[in-house]
């Protein structure tokens, strides 16, 4: 078996190379074709729709309460911008992920001994608590949010107020974070991820402390999705309520089914496609019809596409390229 | 971003175009005057506002001939989901890539102040007609929209004033748990304090609650005069409701409706709403030219407009007669000739608009009338009272705007 | 006074939160069948239990149907439809990871609420009270509107009722055997796949038949279950999913807490179930009454 996986690899491994190569080409184009504004956003939900991607398609989590991440690396960092002018933004990205990645720690510490349907209960619980603490804090805004922000200079040195340059900034963020959720998945700590979610009693009989690399998962999956906020906030130059609401839990989830579960550029492809559907569809007449149009496309993948987009093109591949 | 490799090739476009003697449109941007109609169209708002809104707005513009010196009107609109996030965006969108010139409509308060901001960067004009926070004009005024029609401060200091002037001295303040909720409920217990009254208690309830039971009872127990609700939409519409099925009214108490429109008393009906007491700017009935430009605007729609919806009409008209005087779009330029020139149309005689951008005038206590007393599907109101614009409106010499405060 | 609050104001709050405990656990009991027996996570219950308000708005208007009539007539219409949605949407993905049902309802109960928002707007409509129920009982401290009397009452004979027919009859001990060794079931000649469409289609009906209930008392609108349907997830959780006794109890006490906190502290109102649910679930994982899988 492992002999197979080798060979495969090499050739997988260059088919890969020129994938990820491409991609990059169209990530450093792309401004220049299509509206910065829509792209940015694309790339802030992939980023999050990869983070959570992390928790349920490797490790086999569904948490319903992700957007508390989102919205803590939001508020925190948006606040910090709007109090300490001279704060330069990637220091108020970074505040902003580590705050989320320590509310992860918190919330995994208290979710992560429950399984399935009890996991993405009390998820939800914790997040419906988080949006509560958002809405009654008078440093959030409330139901207004924080408005007015600055995206200022980057290092100190390059004007974030031209969205070229805002982009590639953007770009290199959720470029990192995949690079990031790569490693991580195809490291040796990704590999018993995996073998927690195909086995977990195996697991642990194998000696494995299961809890720990459940919750280091988590923690990383929270922080990764507070920068994917935290930078959303830099670029729209606001953060409200939207984003810890449970329905961007949804969302999120929506993003990554479509796209395929447990694949690396599943996410990407959900996630660009869902803000892509909103964008398009919010500004014609179709408008009200977006929340059916989104819930025809849950039915569909769940009844027919359960391995997503990316997760079927992945099998065909496998199946007819032999 | 192409936006500024074509600017200035326009610039110069244009420069030579008026070397050689076109006409005075230099000042209007793309040859176009850019309108775009930003509201919640499918929400809660929808009827207050909404697409009734918008076809106030295609009046006006129909009415100045579709065409200001020659440059086209074009009419943009979006539904803003009664989100700021989309509001915010959809205005960041339409200045980058329409280079819109004036954003109207404009719903919820943190709807507003978004995308107040993002006009204020980039410096376009913004014409509020339907969000109703006072601090639009205050915190978060900014030189570059003008507020139109009410606001919190207006509406609670206008009923509560003259319900209390009438005896109801003592108050129970619901108000929904929201930034708008709590501008009114401190508006109303300082008017309410600041005539002799006093205030029993208050309770906030989280918005769009659907079981007001509870708020009722502990409204009946405290046994004030009057129950003032501080919320909106839905959340009045299930209080009133609620209030009539635990027989609120039966026991001498009294509702004073805070930000109730027409549309409201439409919906719940008159058995359910007479004697309800509110404030209003404008409505359809008050005199020859409301009641004429309403039938107009019923032959359109088959609905009565609220006074948001001719408050939009009004803005708009106001706008493109100064856009017409100025004959450019220019925000600041178009701003200063609305504030320089009085309102005298079909939504008021005596308008004014300050520095702060409020436009202030005369209001009106009005109270739902009996079915009794109702002759039509629509006469819904009898005119109480007057209250001059200086009463109602926040005086300049509390105001916390920038603008003010900078002088 | 009991802590600053007079004990006439305190009994009242808490007959109302009774009232909508009654309701939680009506809904809740829906939910707690269908996952207790089918092991699906209904996340359509809430826009379920708006059809079923809807539908009788709409027979009212376009058919004169009163409430009455309504009251039987809709939960065996929304019923059906339930049963239909299990047998073509849910049945196909049985044997799948259960929260594969969860994302599929979620997607249904988009789907339904989006629907009626674009036919019907988002404005409540009112439905009247029944006219015998109109007016208001004296209890001394209050005054109680005497149609929420009557929900009381109807909620608890219709749990009652449903905890007879799966505890005490034949019926009910099919499905349970059914939910613990399918194959033998079959075996003896019971229809499995029948009996659990007809269970999903009996708890989409509970909730329905809620719906009903709900009309004269909150205006009908489209939205109207999105907001309740996670408190009553909240309410399924606390219980213990597969308990039908543990969904009715926490319901009635979950009206209770959210009645209290409306007195002491009404902002937090619609957020201290996910407390309880979490405090909950931190002590004992499978919930109140739950059982270890």
């Amino acid at each position: 078996m492992n002999l197979i996986k080798t060979r495969l690899r090499t050739g997988h491994e260059r088919t890969q190379l020129y994938l990820a190569l491409a991609l990059l080409a169209i990530g450093l184009v792309a401004p220049f074709v299509a509206y910065p504004m829509l792209l940015m956003k694309m790339l802030c939900f992939a980023l999050f729709a990869c983070a959570f991607n992390l928790l349920l398609g490797f490790v086999g989590l569904l948490s319903f309460g992700h957007a508390a991440f989102l919205a803590t690396g939001g508020y925190i960092t948006g606040y910090l911008l709007s109090r300490y002018t001279g704060l330069t933004p990637e220091l108020g990205i970074l505040a902003g992920t580590l705050a989320a990645t320590l509310l992860g720690l918190i919330f995994g510490l208290l979710a992560i001994r429950r399984q399935g349907i009890y996991f993405a209960m009390i998820t939800l619980a914790l997040a419906q608590m988080t949006y509560f603490v958002f809405l009654q804090a008078p440093f959030t805004g409330g139901e207004n949010g924080l408005h007015g922000l600055q995206r200022g200079k980057l290092f100190g040195l390059i004007e974030l107020n031209n969205d070229l340059s805002m982009y590639y900034l953007v770009l290199a963020v959720f470029v990192f974070g995949f690079l990031l959720i790569r490693r991580t998945v195809q490291s040796p700590f990704g590999q018993v991820l995996r073998a927690i979610r195909e086995n977990e009693p195996r697991a642990i009989s194998l000696g494995y402390n299961v809890d720990a690399y459940k919750l280091l998962a988590f923690v990383l999956s929270a922080g990764l999705a507070g920068l994917a906020g935290a930078t959303k906030t830099v670029v729209f130059q606001f953060a409200t309520l939207t984003d810890a609401h449970w329905h961007m839990s949804g969302e999120v989830i929506l993003m990554t089914l479509l796209g395929g579960v447990g694949t690396l550029l599943g996410p990407l492809l959900g996630s660009s496609l869902v803000v892509w559907l909103h964008h398009v569809l919010g500004g014609s007449a179709l408008g009200n019809w977006i929340s059916v149009i989104l819930g025809v496309i849950f039915v569909l993948c769940v009844l027919m596409f359960r391995d997503g987009i990316v997760g079927y093109i992945q099998k065909f591949i496998k199946r007819n390229l032999r | 971003m192409l936006n500024k490799t074509i600017k200035p090739l326009a610039a110069a476009l244009a420069l030579s175009l008026t070397t050689t003697g076109v006409t005075a449109n230099e000042g209007i941007s793309n040859n176009e005057v850019r309108i775009g109609y930003l509201a919640d169209m499918t929400g809660s708002y929808r009827d207050l506002g909404g697409p009734g809104g918008l076809e106030a707005l295609r009046m006006a513009v129909e009415d100045v001939g579709g065409q200001i010196n020659g440059a086209k009107i074009v009419i943009y609109h979006a539904d803003d989901r009664n989100s700021p996030d989309v509001g915010a965006n959809t205005v960041r969108e339409w200045i980058d890539r329409r280079n819109v010139d004036v954003v109207a409509g404009l719903v919820s308060s943190a709807v507003t102040i978004a995308a107040t901001r993002i006009l204020e960067e980039h410096n376009k004009l913004g014409l509020v007609s339907i969000s109703a926070s006072s601090a639009i004009t205050n915190e978060y005024c900014t030189a570059n929209h003008i507020h139109w029609v009410y606001d919190t401060y207006a509406m609670a200091n206008g009923t509560a004033k003259a319900i209390v002037r009438q005896g109801g001295d003592s108050w129970y303040i619901l108000a929904a748990d929201y930034a708008f909720g709590h501008a009114m409920e401190s508006d109303v217990e300082r008017t309410v304090l600041a005539e002799g009254g006093t205030v029993r208690g208050k309770s906030r309830h989280p918005l769009s609650s659907s079981d007001f039971s509870s708020y009722i009872l502990q409204a009946q127990a405290s046994g004030a005069k009057v129950i003032g609700l501080a919320n909106a939409a839905s959340d009045t519409v299930n209080a009133i409701t609620t209030a009539r099925q635990f027989g609120l009214t039966d026991s001498g108490q009294s509702l004073a409706g805070l930000m109730v429109f027409i549309n409201d008393v439409h919906a719940l009906g008159l058995e359910a709403t007479q004697g309800l007491q509110l404030t209003t700017g404008w409505y359809w009935d008050q005199n020859e030219e409301s009641r004429a430009w309403a039938q107009r605007f019923y032959e359109r729609t088959k609905r009565m407009p609220t006074m948001v919806q001719a408050g939009i009409y009004s803005s708009t008209m106001h706008y493109l007669n100064a856009v017409k005087a100025t004959g450019t779009d220019e925000a600041q330029t178009v701003r200063r000739q609305m504030i320089n020139t009085p309102i005298n149309d079909m939504y008021t005689s005596n308008g004014h608009i300050r520095e702060d951008g409020r436009m202030v005038y005369d209001m009106y206590l009005a109270q739902v009338k009996t079915p009794a007393e109702s002759t039509g599907e629509w006469d819904l109101y009898k005119i109480v009272s007057t209250i001059p614009g200086e009463d109602a409106f926040r005086p300049l010499s509390e105001s916390k705007c920038k603008l003010i405060t900078q002088q | 006074m009991i802590f600053d609050i007079p004990a006439s104001v305190l009994f009242g709050q808490l007959t109302l939160g009774l009232i909508n405990g009654a309701f939680y656990a009506l809904l809740s009991l829906g939910l707690a069948i269908i996952f207790g027996l089918l092991k699906v996570i209904n996340f359509a219950h809430g826009a379920q239990y708006m059809l079923g308000a809807f539908v009788a708005l709409l027979l009212l208007r376009h058919f004169g149907i009163d409430y009455w009539t309504a009251l039987l007539l809709v939960p065996v219409l929304v019923g059906l439809f339930g049963a239909a949605l299990e047998r073509f949407l849910l049945r196909p993905i049985a044997n799948e990871n259960h929260l594969y049902s969860l994302l599929l309802t979620f997607g249904l109960a988009l789907i339904i609420q989006g629907l009626f928002t674009n036919l019907y707007g988002t404005s409540g409509n009112s439905y009247p009270i029944p006219e015998v129920f109109r007016g208001a009982l004296n209890l001394g401290f209050m005054y109680l509107p005497t149609y929420r009397a009557w929900v009381v009452v109807a909620a608890l004979v219709a749990c009652f009722l449903a905890w007879f027919v799966i505890e005490k009859t034949r019926l009910g001990s099919y499905l349970r055997a059914g939910t613990e060794n399918p194959k033998l079931m079959q075996g003896f000649g019971i229809n499995m796949p029948f009996l659990v469409t007809m269970t999903y289609g009996f708890g989409v009906a509970l909730a329905a038949f809620a719906g009903v209930l709900a009309a004269p008392l909150y205006s009908v609108s489209p939205g109207m279950g999105a907001n309740l349907l996670i408190v009553v997830f909240a309410v399924v959780v606390i219980g213990g999913m597969g308990s039908i006794v543990g969904a009715v109890i926490t319901g009635l006490a979950m009206g209770l807490i959210e009645g209290l906190t409306k007195v002491f502290y009404p902002q937090g109102a619609s957020t201290v179930i996910f407390l309880v649910m979490a405090l909950v679930l931190l002590i004992k994982p499978h919930g109140l009454f739950g059982k270890e899988p």
